[in-house]
């Protein structure tokens, strides 16, 4: 027997209304931050998070990692902490012998035609010099195949990535909430043709809506952002939706219609507010799935134009670094990433339990 | 006689977190160092009373050691001799079911929506008397056979959605009777019921107790069920006893003021107060000791001043109104399924047309109707609705919106009603904004703060949000709200039903006040003919869409013409045999 006796609620409630304190509410924001706070792991995520924030804004105004595209150490340069690569590279016996193969030389001065420019060519090639950096034997995390920083390309490739994702997300979040919002408060016609656009869209595999939508924009960020927006929005559709079919039939939204509040009003200052937290997290694990899709677009060649660094890139890169041992570029961009991926989810995870009222008081 | 359960002390307390992290105990049975206390003697029925957070249901709950992980309980609940609260929870278990069982209020919800009737029966006779297959199954059906199904054998294989309500409420009842138990706890059986399905389960679970001498506590917040089916009483209230007597004694002669305000001010089908008795008044009184005689409190029946006059102009004039849905039938077809047909009536200024009926029968649709709140695409609407002159129903959408003003409604259920993310101020404000009343924003707040006032709530809940408020505070929101567009006509969809009776009777005065002084005309739609008797001066009767009967209130239930109305008049619990019996005892 599995009655629901709803006495807690009734002992919650009548303790919370009976003694009324005279102080101003608060805002349905400011209790669910209460309630966040609370939640250690979330705490703990949502500063990984706000670091990470800082970062991307380092690297994005430039303060950090500017130059990641500089070859700044020897190819494949190792990290630090490992120390130097061996001497027994092919390359590295070679600056010997050009001296002693010029001592060894013959004079032709007398036969030669060209003898008497000689001095004056040296001195012309004497004002030219080369600026040639001290190129680093070792770099802090290692370096890449052309001797780029992986540390800096990391550092970049986090901007890129997370920008991409949270640009994508809000992009699927319009399209999906507002087509959700339209097809469940209205219904009836307006409502089977958003279903049936949904029907398409999730009817064809989304790694060939990606291919499809990247033949025709080519490469590049904001085609990124544009192909999973176009894609992505089918879950925030769905559940947007659901919650405006609930809610647009409980009273309060009739009460409204009865003062006379226009569909628009109850749409968007009546329901929107009470759904917009299942809308935010939505919108959080979005960012969460389109940072992976990034990823695993860069790697598949349809991802960031070839100039720009993504975590992606730098997987594919190191596909071929593996092989020669050479781990660091691959170590960089996972962890980075595993880091911020969980840390996100685990901060959208608090966000919805601290958001949702009915979960409030029970914890 | 021995007592076959006896509650000792009995103490439950919840710890719970509030928002910055500390964690209380809220204290739901009991007070202090004093717990409760009361005996069930064998073969007798004994019902909790009381209103919501009294603490009824979770001492109901203790007793079987069904409470949530974070209760905490004291004292000693002695069955036969067992100390329950120090049971192990294997002796529990074979307890539960067995000896004690169950019935909950909401038998949809209650019952496995997955399992057939005959499965479910059948569990706890296989679980408790290790009986076999086929012998559990002619138990089931001799079972269904007793609480009153028809056809019990080709039940047995149905699905619970597949009966009605008060149906599945029987099959709960025979669920728990299954192993013969010596204890039937039901927690409030008949609140989820209609009126007429109520009476005959109360009827049935009264016989079942007489023919199996049962004991049984019943759980109600209904005086007047109570007073029907129990042999003792226990009154409570915030967790403490007030009272405990036979049914007899207490109500003939209640000692506590609680009880006696309990009493009066349950509004009666026998007489029609000007105002009902309010508990915090008669409490306060009590205590400090000017306590009048209640009679004295409560006027004579009908020295109502305000009369309802036959010559008070005419709001509302409804003629042949129907209103019918689409059903989805087959790939593209529909069928129309009719809600309401053909109602009729006229509303004059002051007036109160009462609205009764089960549910299902049209009354809430035929006032969403009036007020045009169905969307136009859900089926057709016919008639004529003349509001001054003017047909509702053929009005351009850009007059509609001038006429909507001066229709309001009241929903039932004030947890609802209210946007929870909009403080007090901003429902208030809003539909001025919207009809343009008032000058500006300042003018507008200062209106919601008087009508904050006149529905008797400190202007102060402005900055508040719903959720700290109880239901009966947010009814007056509620009411408030529609009063801010001052509408001629009010509809109120069982707009007390939700309410605790102390509460209800506050509320019922206030609309009665409101109606005095703007000389309002009420809609009132129930299913309770008590609360309709105070309130209404015409009272329509409906059924299956229909109107049944429509006449004035005192002739209708004097003489109703309908066997309908008179099983709706028979379904209200009026407590035991009263003094004065009142004609739906006829």
């Amino acid at each position: 027997m599995s009655g629901a006796p709803d006495f807690v609620s009734t002992a919650m409630t009548s303790t919370l209304t009976d003694p009324l304190p005279m102080r101003r509410a608060d805002g349905v924001w400011r209790s669910a931050w209460r309630r966040f706070r609370r939640d250690r792991a979330g705490m703990v995520a949502l500063a990984i998070v706000l670091a990470y924030a800082l970062l991307i804004a380092c690297t994005g105004s430039g303060l950090l990692a500017r130059h990641w595209q500089d070859e700044v150490g020897v190819p494949d340069a190792p990290p630090s902490f490992l120390g130097a690569a061996a001497p027994d590279l092919p390359g590295a016996a070679v600056p010997a012998s050009p001296a002693a193969s010029v001592a060894a030389n013959v004079d032709i001065s007398d036969v030669d035609p060209l003898a008497p420019r000689y001095k004056e060519w040296n001195e012309r090639a004497a004002q030219y010099h080369a600026q040639s950096k001290p190129i680093a034997a070792t770099l802090p995390f290692g370096g890449d195949r052309l001797g780029r920083d992986v540390l800096s390309k990391a550092l970049k490739g986090t901007q890129i990535s997370v920008s991409v994702g949270l640009l994508a997300a809000i992009v699927a979040t319009l399209i999906g909430a507002s087509l959700g919002a339209l097809g469940g408060f209205f219904g009836g016609w307006a409502g089977d043709i958003v279903e049936w656009l949904y029907n398409v869209v999730t009817s064809v595999p989304e790694i060939l809506l990606f291919f499809a939508f990247a033949a025709v924009f080519g490469r590049g960020i904001s085609t990124l952002v544009l192909i999973m927006g176009l894609t992505g929005w089918t879950g925030q559709y769905r559940q947007v939706r659901a919650e405006f079919i609930k809610h647009s039939r409980r009273d309060y939204v009739r009460a409204a219609e009865a003062i006379g509040a226009s569909a628009g009003a109850r749409m968007f200052r009546h329901i929107l507010p009470n759904v917009s937290h299942v809308i935010l997290v939505r919108m959080s694990l979005l960012v969460v799935n389109f940072i992976k899709a990034e990823v695993i677009l860069s790697y598949l060649g349809l991802g960031v134009a070839t100039d720009q660094v993504s975590w992606g890139t730098m997987l594919l890169e190191s596909q071929s670094d593996l092989i020669l041992g050479h781990w660091w570029q691959l170590a960089a961009a996972t962890i980075s990433m595993a880091v911020f991926v969980t840390a996100f989810s685990l901060m959208a995870d608090a966000w919805r339990d601290a958001l949702d009222p009915k979960l409030r008081g029970q914890r | 006689m021995t007592a076959l359960l006896k509650v000792e002390n009995l103490q439950v307390a919840f710890r719970l977190h509030d928002n910055d992290g500390r964690s209380r105990r809220v204290e739901a049975v009991g007070r202090g160092e004093h717990g409760i206390s009361f005996d069930v003697p064998a073969n007798t029925t004994v019902a909790l009373v009381g209103e919501s957070g009294s603490g009824k249901s979770v001492t109901a709950m203790a007793l079987v050691q069904l409470l949530p992980r974070n209760a905490e309980c004291s004292g000693r609940v002695l069955w036969r001799g067992d100390d329950l609260l120090r049971a192990s929870r294997a002796h529990m278990q074979r307890l539960r079911g067995h000896e004690i069982a169950c019935v909950f209020q909401d038998p949809m919800s209650s019952l496995n929506p997955v399992l057939t009737i005959g499965e479910q029966i059948a569990e706890p006779l296989r679980k408790h008397l290790l009986v076999g297959r086929a012998a559990a199954r002619t138990r089931a059906e001799a079972l269904l056979a007793e609480v009153g199904i028809p056809e019990p054998k080709r039940r047995l294989d149905m699905y619970p959605h597949q009966l009605s309500g008060g149906q599945q409420q029987r099959v709960m009842i025979a669920m728990a009777l299954a192993c013969e138990p010596q204890l039937l706890i039901a927690d409030e059986p008949t609140t989820a019921l209609d009126v007429t399905i109520q009476r005959q389960i109360l009827e049935l679970l009264a016989r079942l107790q007489a023919q199996r001498g049962l004991s049984m506590l019943f759980i109600s917040h209904d005086l007047g069920v109570v007073g029907e089916i129990a042999q003792q009483v226990v009154v409570m209230r915030q967790g403490t006893v007030r009272e405990r007597g036979t049914v007899v004694e207490l109500f003939a002669d209640p000692k506590d003021a609680y009880t006696k305000a309990l009493l009066a001010c349950r509004p009666r089908l026998a007489e029609r107060p000007r105002r009902l008795t309010v508990i915090d008044d008669v409490l306060a009184d009590e205590a400090s000791g000017m306590a009048l005689p209640l009679a004295m409190r409560v006027p004579e029946p009908d020295s109502n001043p305000r009369r309802a006059d036959d010559d008070d102009p005419v709001v509302l004039q409804v003629d042949g109104l129907s209103k019918s849905f689409w059903l989805r039938s087959g790939l593209l077809g529909r069928s129309e399924f009719k809600a309401v047909q053909d109602v009729r009536f006229t509303l004059r200024r002051g007036h109160t047309l009462g609205v009764v009926g089960e549910s299902g029968s049209g009354k809430t649709t035929m006032g969403l109707t009036l007020l045009r709140l169905h969307d136009a695409a859900s089926g057709p609407l016919a008639g004529r609705v003349l509001f001054h002159g003017h047909d509702l129903l053929a009005l351009a959408p850009a007059d509609r919106l001038a006429m909507r003003r001066r229709i309001q409604i009241v929903f039932q259920n004030p947890y609802e009603a209210l946007n929870p993310r909009f403080t007090i101020g901003q429902t208030l404000v809003e539909p001025m904004t919207i009809h343009g009343i008032g000058m500006d924003a300042p003018s507008r707040e200062r209106r919601a703060r008087d009508w904050l006032l006149r529905v008797g709530l400190d202007p102060e809940a402005m900055h508040k949000y719903p959720h700290e408020f109880s239901g009966g505070q947010r009814q007056r929101i509620a009411i408030a709200r529609s009063l801010t567009l001052s509408p001629d006509v009010l509809v109120l969809d069982e707009a007390v039903a939700a309410l605790d009776v102390s509460v209800q009777a506050q509320v019922l005065n206030l609309l009665k006040d409101l109606q005095d002084e703007l000389g309002l005309a009420y809609i009132f739609i129930s299913h309770d003919l008590a609360v309709v008797r105070f309130m209404a001066d015409d009272v329509m009767v409906m059924k299956d869409g229909r109107v049944v009967e429509h006449r004035r209130t005192e002739t209708l239930l004097a003489h109703p013409q309908e066997e309908y109305t008179r099983r709706l008049i028979g379904a209200v619990a009026q407590g035991p045999a009263s003094p004065s019996p009142s004609p739906a005892k006829a």
